[in-house]
């Protein structure tokens, strides 16, 4: 096959020095270099978003990007939610707690792209907009409901600790467009 | 054999009531009936549920499949030699070989359909595999499938479910002589009479083309052969591999003693894991045939062209007889189904439809055709509902035209016709029998949560403004767990006739006073079955479900089950553990009467303990009886051996067998809930989109293990049915070729696309199940089809819209308003 090149990719804060080959997705990257399972492929053609990821705090598909591409960037996945020690996060709290989740598989992705969505719009309970925000994420399982509960819960509560929140929110980036 | 109250079993007083936290102290429980969090969430939230692509053995390889690109051809020639020199590629595998070394797939079929891993010959549908490629990875794995050469000679295509009957046609199987796989007509009750006699009839052709369940995780297994045991282990993602794992082994002719199966959460079902037999024999096949552990997960392209778990593809010939005054007296319903290409469950699906043909209503005489077509498609398999889930649409598509025509009120025609609750447990002309409910008081507390009168205001008034509002109402019972017969009384001599459909459960506490329960046949795929066997375990032993450790047993180590399906789980691992639980119960109290020199009758399992009761002071913490069971055999009573473990295994509760001219299908399906939803939509006639203003949903599915999670059972399978009825559709072009293999033009419903459910529970324990349990995990699904054409047809009134065929798309609601028909559409 094609030769292998060197990249490095920031994951969950913790810096990696590989060698791919130039095709690899970067979800392959993730599962099987890094051995970061929780990014889960449901198509690997672009269109169910179970692959989610955040690249520079913006959620991709990481089915559709290749592990090249993230080369120099950072990417965050569902290992960097819970704390060390497995200590569920609070979105991932009102998950279990607003039922939003059966076979789990989709999660991980839900997950990002709702923590991208409390980040940029911190308090935003209004449930269209997060219908609006999770779209792009095929649940096969609950039909949406509960998911929209859970985040709309977690909003809620930003709205007491506003400020705070705003603060310690990594800054934003617009990711390019790899679709 | 007549119908209704059925004799010389018990009764049930049918008192509905509602699922609140009073209700469960008022039946004494702690546990069974509160809502809590899953216990299965914290590993799948933190990405960590084990699926079965997350699992990779030392050495294992990569599978990937070559699929036919022609509905039906003959294979002349495969030439592999480019692909096998790739540099990576372990071996190459075609028909011949599964020929010269397996045996064909397991199949509850009639006649000589015969399905191979691989297909030999010919090929019967688009996408079915003609090769597959063992390769160091999934890239390289692909890459040589490219590289393979095949020529085919195609054969003519029949796709066409009636063209297929013609003697002309192409046949699918030479061997059969006949694409009529299976006919036959069943007639309970004077159907002829009742039709003669009835002063209305409506009839309706109605059609249900084929979808599938979808889940996001799709068909997988890892096969790993060990050369020096002669063991295959398959590490799979299949439900019920307990129950047909020694087919597994028939394929792959090995003594069902060398094949472990080993279970693999799945990332949802949905039917397409039930009995999935396929994927884990071809990963072993594999295996054996390279020495290697392989790997084999459907790539979203495969599952959805060659995955063996389509659902129904139905067109209906149904006619419903009934009175002036609205009292429904006989159905006559001629079907034909559209397998496709093989026929693993034979006509279980309609099997199914006819436990609960009549609905919730007292409709005395049934008559029931069905033709099993064989045409070059996808074969069907099961999808949640397994095919009662289409007689419902098409029962309930009859009612409200027998409304229509009569110009009685929906509902009020529904109501009249509605099951007593007296009447219970009741005899349907099938012989099936609905062991309990109370379905009026259903109704009633669908009509005052939804606001009926409110939303007809609205909707007039919408109306007036030219606007196009539409409210649908229908009702559905939901059968559950069956026993097995529904696949064998078609038959006058079935080959095989199934009685059992066991489940089965381990109960240790283990030395340090902990709580292993090990189950037999699944891992969880969406369902609960850790958290609902948590529930039962506090419950029996008062103890905190959190503390107790599941865990799942390995073909080779596996009691009788039978896996999640037919809305039995819950139900029967319940009766599983509960059985399990007594008989360690009953041990526990031997060793504490005895150490603590009290009277058995006397103590009382609390807060994880035994005690007696009223002096708490005398008491063991079931750790200490733990430990003194396990390590001192002089301080137990004489006659008890050391240890606390038990395992039971529950039958079903109440089956019996058709009889012999099958004028009586027996009980197969005994323990139905009901259900009624009520759905207010806004339509955009310009652009055919739905909007949602109102969507509310009652049931009573028995005593409810845990209103949380039961409501997300009703809540996801709605919006499944949601998809069924507005989206889903395989669509074949006129070559046979399927057009939407992809998630492109594959539509599945999105957040954006479904309603906000308002969800309350009823309850009507069954008396035969433990705790009163029904199951309730494909009533969702049962429904939405039905009331979206309901309320589409009603907000389309002025266009004298009929729904007769599903899916109900934005582009056919367009034309619809666009061409006012003013009679049947489609
Ligand atoms: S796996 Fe479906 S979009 Fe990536
Ligand atoms: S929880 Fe199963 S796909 Fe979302």
């Amino acid at each position: 096959m094609s030769q292998r090149v060197p990249v490095h990719v920031e994951v969950n804060g913790r810096g990696y020095d590989r060698e791919v080959e130039p095709r690899r997705t970067l979800a392959d990257f993730l599962r099987e270099d890094l051995g970061l399972k929780g990014t889960h492929v449901a198509c690997e053609h672009g269109f169910c978003g179970n692959c989610n990821v955040l690249l520079d705090g913006a959620a991709i598909r990481s089915c559709l990007m290749f592990a090249v591409q993230a080369g120099g960037r950072s990417v965050e996945t569902v290992e960097s939610l819970a704390g060390s020690d497995g200590e569920l996060d609070e979105l991932q709290l009102a998950f279990t707690e607003h039922h939003a989740l059966q076979c789990g598989f989709c999660t991980p992705a839900m997950l990002l792209t709702a923590k991208q969505f409390l980040r940029e719009n911190p308090g935003v309970t209004d449930a269209r907009r997060i219908r609006e925000a999770i779209n792009g994420v095929i649940c096969r399982c609950t039909g949406y409901q509960q998911i929209v509960a859970a985040i709309a819960a977690v909003a809620q509560a930003q709205q007491t600790a506003h400020s705070i929140r705003i603060e310690t929110a990594p800054p934003v980036r617009v990711a390019q467009d790899t679709r | 054999m007549s119908v209704g109250r059925l004799e010389g079993i018990e009764q049930h007083p049918a008192a509905a009531r509602i699922a609140t936290e009073t209700a469960l102290k008022e039946a004494g429980r702690r546990w069974v009936g509160k809502s809590m969090n899953r216990v299965e969430d914290p590993r799948l939230l933190r990405g960590e549920g084990r699926y079965i692509d997350d699992i990779t053995l030392p050495g294992m390889a990569h599978a990937a499949v070559l699929r036919s690109p022609h509905a039906h051809a003959r294979i002349v020639s495969i030439d592999i030699s480019r692909a096998e020199r790739l540099p990576g590629v372990i071996k190459v595998l075609t028909g011949a070989d599964v020929a010269a070394t397996a045996a064909p797939l397991p199949s509850f079929g009639a006649g000589p359909i015969i399905q191979d891993m691989i297909a030999v010959e010919k090929v019967r549908h688009y996408g079915e595999t003609v090769a597959a490629v063992v390769a160091e990875d999934r890239y390289i794995a692909e890459d040589a499938c490219d590289l393979i050469e095949v020529q085919y000679e195609p054969l003519p295509v029949v796709l066409d479910p009636f063209a297929a009957q013609r003697e002309d046609a192409p046949r699918v199987h030479e061997k059969l002589g006949s694409n009529v796989a299976y006919e036959r007509t069943f007639t309970f009750g004077d159907v002829d009479g009742e039709f003669a006699a009835a002063e209305h009839v409506v009839r309706a052709e109605l059609n249900w083309p084929r979808s599938t369940g979808m889940p996001m995780d799709t068909n997988g297994a890892i096969g790993d052969y060990d050369r020096g045991t002669g063991v295959v282990t398959i590490y799979a993602n299949s439900m019920s591999f307990t129950y047909f794992h020694w087919l597994i082994a028939g394929s792959l002719k090995i003594p069902a003693s060398k094949l472990k199966v080993v279970p693999v959460a799945a990332g949802g079902s949905f039917g397409s894991k039930f009995f999935m037999h396929k994927v884990p024999t071809f990963a072993g096949w594999l295996s054996m045939a390279t020495g290697r552990p392989v790997k084999f997960i459907e790539d979203r392209i495969t599952h959805i062209a060659s995955n063996d778990h389509c659902g129904s593809d139905r067109f209906y010939d149904a006619e419903l007889a009934f009175d002036a005054d609205g009292t429904l007296r006989a159905l006559r319903i001629d079907c034909v189904d559209d397998y496709g290409a093989y026929l693993q469950f034979g006509t279980g699906t309609h099997g199914n439809g006819l436990s609960q043909i009549v609905g919730p209503y007292r409709i005395g005489h049934v008559q029931y055709s069905l033709h099993a077509v064989l045409t070059n498609k996808n074969q069907q398999g099961a999808y949640r509902g397994f095919g009662a889930e289409v007689s419902n649409w098409m029962l309930e598509r009859l009612v409200d035209m027998a409304a229509r025509e009569l110009g009685m009120d929906r509902i009020e025609l529904r109501r009249r016709n509605l099951i007593a609750p007296d009447q219970f447990p009741y005899r349907t002309p099938t012989g099936n029998i609905y062991d309990s409910g109370n379905y009026p008081a259903v109704l009633d507390r669908l009509l005052e949560l939804a606001d009926y009168e409110h939303w007809v205001a609205e909707r007039d008034k919408a109306r007036t403004e030219g606007r196009h509002l539409g409210i649908g109402v229908v009702a559905s019972n939901e059968r559950s767990v069956f026993s097995s017969t529904e696949f064998w009384f078609w038959f006058d001599q079935p080959d095989f006739t199934p009685t059992a459909s066991p489940e089965s459960a381990s109960l240790q506490i283990d030395p340090t006073g902990q709580i292993v329960v090990t189950l037999h046949s699944q891992a969880q795929w969406g369902n609960s079955p850790e958290t609902v066997v948590a529930q039962v375990v506090a419950e029996e032993f008062d103890v905190d479900p959190t503390s107790v450790v599941v865990t799942y047993a390995d073909s080779q180590h596996a009691l009788p089950g039978t896996g999640p399906g037919g809305s039995r789980y819950t139900v029967m691992v319940s009766g599983a553990v509960a059985g399990a639980a007594t008989q360690v119960k009953e041990k526990i109290k031997r060793i504490a009467a005895h150490q603590l020199e009290a009277n058995e009758n006397d103590l009382q399992f609390r807060d994880g303990g035994i005690e007696v009761a009223g002096s708490p002071d005398q008491r063991l913490a079931l750790a200490d009886v733990a430990l003194s069971a396990y390590m001192f055999r002089l301080d137990l009573p004489a006659d008890l051996e050391s240890g606390l473990a038990a395992q039971s295994t529950y039958d079903h509760p109440l089956t019996t067998v058709p009889s012999e001219d099958r004028s009586d299908l027996g009980i197969f399906y005994p323990f139905v809930g009901h259900a009624w939803h009520l759905a207010v939509v806004e339509v955009d006639v310009e652009t055919g989109k739905l909007e949602f203003l109102h969507y509310c949903a009652v049931h009573d599915a028995g005593t409810v293990v845990n209103p949380k999670t039961l409501t997300g059972q009703i809540i996801g399978g709605t919006i499944q049915g949601l998809g069924s009825a507005l989206y889903e559709e395989y669509r074949y072009d006129e070559q046979g070729r399927l057009r939407n293999e992809t998630f492109e033009h594959y539509h599945l419903p999105s957040s954006l696309d479904v309603p906000t459910m308002t969800v309350a529970h009823q309850e009507t324990p069954s008396p035969y199940t433990p705790y009163g349990i029904k199951g309730a995990g494909e009533g969702g699904r049962m429904l939405t089809p039905a009331i979206l054409s309901a309320a589409i047809e009603d907000a389309l009134e002025p266009y004298g819209v009929r729904v007769t065929s599903l899916p109900i798309t934005a582009e056919q609601i367009v034309a619809w308003a666009a061409a006012p028909a003013g009679g049947d559409a489609r």
